[in-house]
């Protein structure tokens, strides 16, 4: 791993001088490292308003709602209560869920699916237009989906670089102001990510991060290390955590992104499926410990994600987070998808009449977390219980 | 502003097996102290090792970073040194180099009077109160004070760490552009661990970036790459490593560019620091402050400086690193004094202090003179300096009682240490 991951030639260098070329200075003959002058900072026209969006997306008592189901799981979800896969019926999801009362005292921003950020509510509001009365920023998953890498273990890379720029312009220009790239790491009884897998992974969210920020979007960096089966332990998650994390940071550091315009939503740190659950105070531990290596304070906010975890334990274990690492130079956070929507979901059932109380139990969610970012969150919660959740990898394309 | 009393105490309870963390009034370093009882709670296992999945590169994947037997000790010694208030006195001039300094007052450089002069530094009264460990040479590490008790017990008795430079120099690197490579690592794990016998608790290794040379990236690549593996080394043995990448001061570039040199030089080096399993809450940084080149027309105020300088540390530095101790490295001992006081006027994730040479010892230098007779207002002098950089790691520094010696710059062109 250590050869083969370290070695990528001449990332470092920026200019490069032909061996043999302009002999007349000895300098030529050097690989030179020139680096593009702070192409970030100074060339950036969207450097401040990326730092200020980041830092306000990240601010303490905030987290975001990760809303951004392609249009394939969205069905998935909207199957499981009885109501057909429509784009009509996945707006009125949206809509449910973005206009729900109160929900910008605790949500700082929203992901959405590229149709969802198009789309309007039934009264002919643009989604955009609800967020940001809502104080709500909007923001955009911009990556088109796993595929696996050949040679690998079923091993993926994440696809969406191509043509990426001008789809982050055009968003930029609907709305968004932060954009997501999930990249997926495995790890399973006794074996960790390849070596393979890390690197190309890394690179994809170092890629995406910059032209991300070329074109105004925030990039939420997203290596998630995936829960898997097996009685792996919390100290193996840590590890491969540790080196996953390392590696994405230092590709960041190769591609001049600008870190303080960035957020980070990683895993915490959780034994395998088949292992006890580990506790909050555990799960805190070995998760701060990762985080204390592996990113630099200039990053904002933390945002973990929820796979693998119920509802309650979401919450309990932002919380101890908070406890393990008060003043913690980052915003630890949450970006929660199905921890903020499961229970909302069952709630809804599809029903008209059932849209008030569904939007309560959103706002009441996302209170909880709220509180528990700020180390504050004392219960009951307000959907207790549940067993693990396995975040099954998705595979496919754009649209899948 | 930040309140200052020792995060070690929290850290040392729970080495001992204490109640834990004392009342909130023991904690105001929470990074410090938190970092410290994490990595130590949670170095009791280590996963095994894995082989990688993929079916073409059967790569054995290294363990863990560092979890030995010396693990709690180095975090305890890590945190001790980067106390509140506290930073360090590098003495470890080579014979050759204090040669030069006692040259500076017309003495020979003989063992004795190196001997003198090192004797006069340990045994300054209540240096303890500003200063938390002094690196040394060689020599000084076996040497004993005129009396007979030995320098590392008398750093000792006065609360000090002893610490020992363990790089081989300087020596030029071929196939670049006049840049230089640090040697050392041919028997470095013999000598560190010969040094940890002899009282050492810190090492110290000193490799430079040249900015008019390049840098070229095997230059970078090679200072990063050595740096990790004496840290490696060294904590193995014992010796809580100061990981130093001095970025001379040498040039006419501005500060932009030492920025982006800066960053690239330290991404290189955590990265490195990372595969060779490095236990960051083991070690220490000895950075040189991002300032303009010492030819570049424009001066930076100390703000300026201190601005330019945390960026870096904040884009660069994992919070796990308990202290960063900066060099001087040219600057007049105001400058130095100034530039750390303006870094320490709000909290940082890490303990942010000096680590300084001819910023503690010009005056001491100019004030001795090798007189028996000056030895206690030398020693006065080196009080002084030690309470200003005391006073500015905390962010209360003073300047109004500073003499004009103290702003002469130090700044020599093409200076070799």
């Amino acid at each position: 791993m250590q050869a083969s991951l370290s070695s990528r030639p001449n990332i470092a260098c920026r200019s490069q001088f032909a061996a043999g070329a302009a002999a007349t200075s000895k300098r030529s003959r050097c690989s030179s490292v020139v680096v593009a002058g702070l192409a970030t900072e100074k060339d950036n026209p969207f450097a401040e308003e990326l730092k200020a969006n980041a830092k306000h997306i990240s601010r303490r008592g905030r987290g975001i709602l990760a809303s951004d189901e392609s249009n394939a799981t969205t069905g998935k979800r909207l199957e499981t209560i009885g109501v057909d896969n429509t784009e009509d019926n996945r707006r009125d999801w949206r809509q449910l869920l973005y206009t729900a009362p109160d929900l910008g005292n605790y949500i700082s921003g929203a992901i959405m699916f590229e149709e969802t950020l198009y789309q309007k509510s039934r009264e002919g509001v643009q989604f955009v237009d609800l967020l940001k009365e809502q104080g709500i920023l909007p923001g955009i998953k911009v990556d088109t989906g796993l595929q696996v890498l050949p040679g690998t273990d079923g091993e993926t890379t994440t696809q969406g670089l191509d043509n990426l720029g001008a789809r982050c312009e055009a968003y930029y220009k609907q709305g968004a102001r932060f954009a997501k790239w999930r990249a997926v790491l495995k790890i399973s009884e006794g074996e960790g990510p390849s070596s393979q897998a890390i690197l190309e992974n890394a690179h994809g969210l170092a890629r995406y991060a910059q032209i991300a920020q070329q074109n105004g979007l925030v990039p939420i960096v997203e290596p998630e290390v995936t829960l898997g089966p097996g009685a792996y332990s919390i100290e193996e998650t840590a590890y491969w955590s540790e080196r996953v994390y390392s590696h994405v940071m230092r590709l960041l550091n190769e591609y001049d992104v600008l870190l303080e315009g960035i957020l980070l939503k990683p895993n915490m740190c959780l034994p395998g499926l088949d292992a006890p659950s580990a506790s909050p105070a555990e799960v805190a531990k070995y998760t701060v410990r990762t985080m204390m290596r592996t990113i630099p304070p200039s990053v904002p906010g933390i945002h973990f994600l929820s796979g693998g975890m119920s509802e309650e334990e979401s919450t309990l274990n932002l919380q101890a987070l908070q406890d393990a690492c008060p003043n913690s130079p980052w915003s630890l956070t949450f970006s929660y998808g199905r921890a903020l929507q499961s229970a909302t979901l069952k709630t809804w059932q599809g029903k008209e009449e059932n849209w008030g109380k569904a939007q309560a139990i959103l706002t009441a969610l996302a209170k909880a977390n709220s509180e528990a970012q700020l180390g504050q969150y004392k219960g009951p919660h307000p959907a207790p219980g549940g067993g693990r959740i396995l975040q099954a990898l998705r595979f496919g394309g754009a649209g899948k | 502003m930040p309140s200052r009393v020792d995060p070690g105490a929290c850290h040392r309870m729970t080495i001992l097996g204490g109640p834990g963390c004392l009342p909130f009034e023991f904690v105001a370093s929470p990074f410090v102290a938190m970092a410290a009882s994490v990595a130590m709670s949670t170095l009791s296992t280590r996963p095994t090792s894995a082989v990688s999945r993929s079916r073409r590169t059967t790569v054995t994947v290294q363990a863990a970073a560092y979890n030995g037997s010396y693990a709690e000790e180095l975090v305890a010694t890590a945190n001790k040194i980067a106390s509140p208030g506290k930073g360090i006195l590098a003495m470890d001039e080579s014979n050759a180099t204090c040669g030069k300094r006692l040259e500076s007052i017309g003495l020979e450089n003989t063992v004795e009077n190196r001997q003198a002069y090192r004797e006069l530094l340990v045994t300054t009264p209540g240096l303890g109160q500003y200063i938390s460990g002094a690196i040394l040479f060689e020599e000084t590490l076996y040497q004993d004070t005129r009396k007979g008790t030995s320098m590392v017990a008398e750093l000792n008795k006065s609360g000090l760490v002893p610490g020992i430079k363990v790089d081989k120099g300087l020596h030029p690197f071929a196939n670049t552009n006049g840049e230089s490579w640090c040697a050392g690592l041919d028997g470095l794990a013999q000598r560190c661990a010969d040094y940890y016998k002899q009282g050492a608790r810190f090492a110290k290794w000193r490799s430079v970036v040249s900015i008019p040379a390049g840098p070229t990236s095997i230059a970078v690549r090679d200072c990063a790459y050595g740096l990790a593996r004496y840290a490696a080394i060294a904590q193995n043995a014992g010796l809580v490593p100061i990981v130093e990448p001095e970025i001379l001061l040498d040039g006419e570039h501005d500060i932009d560019r030492t920025l982006e040199v800066a960053e690239m030089t330290w991404a290189e080096t955590f990265k490195y620091l990372a595969d060779n399993n490095v236990l960051f809450e083991g070690i220490l940084l000895k950075p040189s402050m991002v300032t303009p080149g010492a030819e570049h027309p424009k001066r930076s105020t100390p703000e300026e400086v201190a601005s330019y300088t945390l960026k870096m540390l904040r884009r660069r530095v994992p919070p796990a690193v308990p202290g960063i101790m900066f060099l001087s490295g040219g600057q007049s001992e105001l400058e130095s004094t100034l530039n750390l006081n303006a870094m320490n006027q709000s909290p940082n994730p890490w303990h942010v202090s000096f680590s300084y040479a001819r910023a503690l010892q010009n005056t001491v230098l100019k004030t001795w003179k090798g007189e028996e007779a000056n030895v206690q207002i030398a020693q006065e002098s080196l009080l002084k300096r030690a309470k200003a950089n005391s006073d500015a790691q905390l962010g209360k520094y003073d300047a109004s009682g500073e003499s004009a010696d103290a702003a002469k710059g130090m700044f020599e062109k093409g200076y070799t240490y």
